[in-house]
């Protein structure tokens, strides 16, 4: 075991640090769940890939610059520190990416790849379905094989961001005669596609975040299928690991809203003295996001020396959401009274962006699979107890 | 940056869990705890042999010159079994800190020369008083003392020079005193400065050893629930397919799980010396004892009534949670330092929390 970082990682902090430090929008942009504000995300996405940075894990053929995932972890403490956009093609660079590197062809590689790293193509998510949310083996929307094409028909639903995203990927039931998890094909399918129709759907928060899709006879080109007709729900949870475990939820995101945590207890020591018990769930969230970034690490390093990650990454769901919420909520605590306003209200002073941090955080116990979910999964794969 | 276990660290704690599964068996604590010393030199000397009593200490002294962080898996063992052995007291408290004065020659020198290669060999016992904790554990079975008189200064007695009056508590295993003596020139370690810092590192090495015994603790209340939870049938079925109890399971797990890089870290930053240990044991204490709070109390919930007998072996485990969450600094004692240091450093520095994993800088 030795934890300090290598010379050649220092050094690639180094190089990350100073890319950020001179390409880092002074100004941070609109919300990415609005028409301006996914633009402006696009943009910032076109302009890391052309530092090298949009996925610095990746081979460089593809756009990445082939570094290891301690590497891709300390990326992402300086991505943090320096105070730069979210990932609005968050769900295609951490989640479709690897599982393409996964599943893919080299042909499917090469063509779905370098766009994902540039920000042409921003991916959505289609898993759920409007009676398929945590059952997602209930899945009906139907794929059936014309020729060289599949026809799609059906709705998927709360896909993020496919307002103004480019593709999406999808998990269809390709045999009518089959149930559950078998018969499912994980497939690609550009949102402009003849026989798409998608619509807006607001969030919590009023803004567009969310979408649902309509498939009516689209036609899917076969060469878009992941994986094996049929063999969609192992590729869906290879995915789904990724998504729960290390990658979508990178560790130095939540130790930057521990550190803005802390402050936000320094500058409002009134509200720590009325409520004694705020310091001390300060402390505690700190401490978690520190937690989380040594277990992430842990994670990377057995990735790397061969092992790989299963049914733990329903633990890691489980910590990093309830800690993300338990942040915020103490945040909104500190503020006090303040907390409901809006950044915008004159009277906000500087109530930052907590309101807005802490409706997502609640979010996050129910998408990427609800925590109840996860927490069946744990114990029945990794305590093995029996199935209900 | 590399959180793997080399070879010989994962062999070392097979071949310790192999001697405590053979040795440290349930039947044989319930033994031990109807003794009048709880305490068994065979098992001492058994874990002597492997190198366990001599881990942290040079070779001139016998021992094998390692470190925490090849102690730790091992110790993450003792839990598990919940050996009742002084492993914490006289490994990572005592014999460390006798060796450290050792390297300043003069008397100190001669009592760790004579000490400490019994303590390697496991002919030898130690204990210390620290103003953390009320008592001096396992000071019966202590052949050396090291004591704290009234003026700070700390002292090596024999146990032949003390008086014990034994404490009664809580969990059936623990044999904790108070001690009476009298201080003389010729018992003298170091003065109450020197005395301070001595202690406070072994404060450190002691918390963080209890910590990496409550990882044990914690799985193995969990592993215990989950085996019950397994066979126990209500209602038709067994129980640890409803739902509630998977629930309850799951989330200790996950307490469990995240406090164990914490505890790894501490390991590795009392090895290298990290400037922030004493911080990076105060948050693996802090989690590894909630962590194992939680397990005792969900293993507890789902053993329903029988969990509340003494017939049962769970509290066995679940009192020695609750006895080392409260020795070498309760859980709210740490967590309170660690505070005091974050404020203070973001007063300092907002964007650069120093501690952080090393090299962020
Ligand atoms: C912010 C956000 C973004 C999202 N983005 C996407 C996206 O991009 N693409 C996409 O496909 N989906 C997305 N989702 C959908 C998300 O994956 C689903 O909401 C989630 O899987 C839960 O499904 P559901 O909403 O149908 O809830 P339901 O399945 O109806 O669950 C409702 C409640 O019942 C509980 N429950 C259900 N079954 C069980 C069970 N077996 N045991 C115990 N409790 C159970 C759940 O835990 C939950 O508390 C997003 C959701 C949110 C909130």
């Amino acid at each position: 075991m030795d934890l300090d970082y290598t010379q050649q990682q220092r050094a690639f902090r180094v190089e990350a640090r100073e890319w950020l430090e001179a390409n880092v929008p002074a100004q941070a942009l609109q919300s990415m769940d609005t028409e301006q504000g996914f633009a402006a995300h696009r943009e910032w996405e076109t302009k890391l890939n052309e530092g090298g940075w949009a996925m610095v894990s990746w081979p460089v053929e593809y756009g990445g610059r082939g570094v290891d995932l301690i590497e891709w972890l300390i990326f992402e403490e300086e991505y943090y520190r320096a105070g730069a956009p979210g990932r609005v093609n968050q769900n295609g660079i951490f989640l479709l990416g690897p599982t393409l590197m996964e599943f893919g062809s080299d042909e499917q590689k090469a063509r779905f790849l370098p766009p994902m790293a540039a920000g042409i193509d921003v991916w959505a998510q289609g898993w759920s379905e409007p009676n398929a949310g945590s059952d997602m083996a209930a899945i009906r929307t139907t794929a059936f094989r014309d020729g060289d094409h599949y026809v799609v028909n059906g709705q998927k639903t709360w896909c993020s961001r496919a307002v103004w995203a480019d593709w999406i990927f999808c998990i269809f039931r390709t045999d009518p005669d089959s149930e559950r998890h078998r018969g499912l094909s994980f497939m690609l399918v550009p949102l402009d596609a003849e026989g798409v129709q998608v619509r807006a759907i607001e969030q919590l928060d009023g803004e567009t975040g969310f979408a649902e899709v309509f498939f009516d006879n689209v036609r899917v080109p076969v060469d878009q299928l992941l994986g094996e007709e049929g063999g969609g729900w192992k590729v869906a949870m290879s995915t789904a690991g990724f998504e729960r475990g290390l990658m979508l939820r990178s560790p130095a995101r939540y130790q930057a809203t521990a550190r803005k945590l802390v402050a936000l207890l320094r500058d409002n020591p009134e509200a720590a003295q009325r409520d004694p018990t705020l310091g001390d769930r300060v402390i505690r969230g700190w401490m978690q996001a520190e937690a989380y970034a040594l277990q992430t690490y842990r994670t990377a390093s057995r990735i790397i020396g061969g092992g790989s990650i299963g049914a733990e990454s329903s633990l890691n769901k489980i910590f990093w959401s309830e800690m993300d919420l338990a942040m915020h909520e103490t945040a909104m605590a500190l503020l006090g009274p303040r907390a409901e306003l809006l950044p915008t209200a004159r009277a906000a002073g500087d109530v930052g962006d907590w309101l807005d941090g802490f409706q997502f955080a609640l979010a996050g116990p129910i998408y990427a699979g609800t925590n109840e979910i996860q927490r069946n999964i744990a114990a029945e794969r990794l305590l093995g107890l029996p199935r209900g | 940056m590399d959180f793997h276990f080399n070879e010989e660290q994962l062999m070392f704690r097979d071949s310790v869990r192999a001697l405590l599964e053979r040795d440290c068996t349930a039947a044989v604590l319930r033994e031990l705890w109807a003794g009048e010393s709880g305490r068994s030199d065979g098992l001492w000397r058994g874990l002597a042999e492997l190198g366990l009593t001599g881990l942290l200490l040079a070779e001139e002294h016998g021992g094998l010159g390692m470190a925490e962080v090849d102690l730790v898996l091992a110790l993450e063992e003792s839990g598990r079994a919940c050996l009742p052995e002084p492993l914490v007291e006289t490994v990572l408290a005592a014999a460390p800190l006798l060796e450290t004065l050792a390297a300043g020659g003069g008397s100190a020198a001669s009592v760790a020369g004579k000490w400490l290669p019994r303590v390697a060999a496991g002919e030898a016992r130690l204990a210390l008083e620290h103003p953390a904790n009320p008592c001096v554990a396992d000071a019966h079975v202590a052949e050396l003392l090291l004591l704290l008189a009234g003026d700070g200064s700390l002292h090596a007695v024999e146990r032949a020079h003390v008086e014990l009056t034994r404490q009664p508590c809580n969990d059936a295993a623990r044999r904790l005193f108070t001690v009476d003596w009298k201080p003389g020139d010729d018992s003298l370690l170091a003065n109450a400065a020197g005395a301070m810092r001595l202690l406070d590192a072994a404060f450190d090495r002691a918390a963080f050893g209890c910590a990496a015994q409550q990882l044990g603790i914690g799985q193995k209340l969990i592993d215990l629930a989950v085996d019950y939870a397994g066979q126990r049938e209500q209602f038709g079925r067994a129980i640890g397919s409803f739902q509630a109890v998977k629930h309850h399971l799951a989330t200790a797990q996950v307490a469990v799980e995240f406090a164990r890089p914490v505890v790894y870290r501490a390991a590795c930053s009392l090895a290298t010396g990290h400037a922030d240990a004493g911080l990076h044991v105060s948050q693996a204490k802090a989690m590894a004892d909630e962590a194992a709070l939680l397990a005792a109390r969900t293993s507890l919930q789902v053993h329903g009534g029988i969990g509340y007998t003494w017939e049962v072996d769970l509290h066995a485990w679940m009192k020695r949670a609750w006895a080392l969450e409260m020795t070498w600094g309760g859980s709210a004692w740490h967590r309170g330092r660690l505070a005091d240091a974050v404020l203070a450093d973001v007063d300092n520095n907002p964007r650069e929390g120093q501690l952080q994993l090393q090299g962020v800088n």
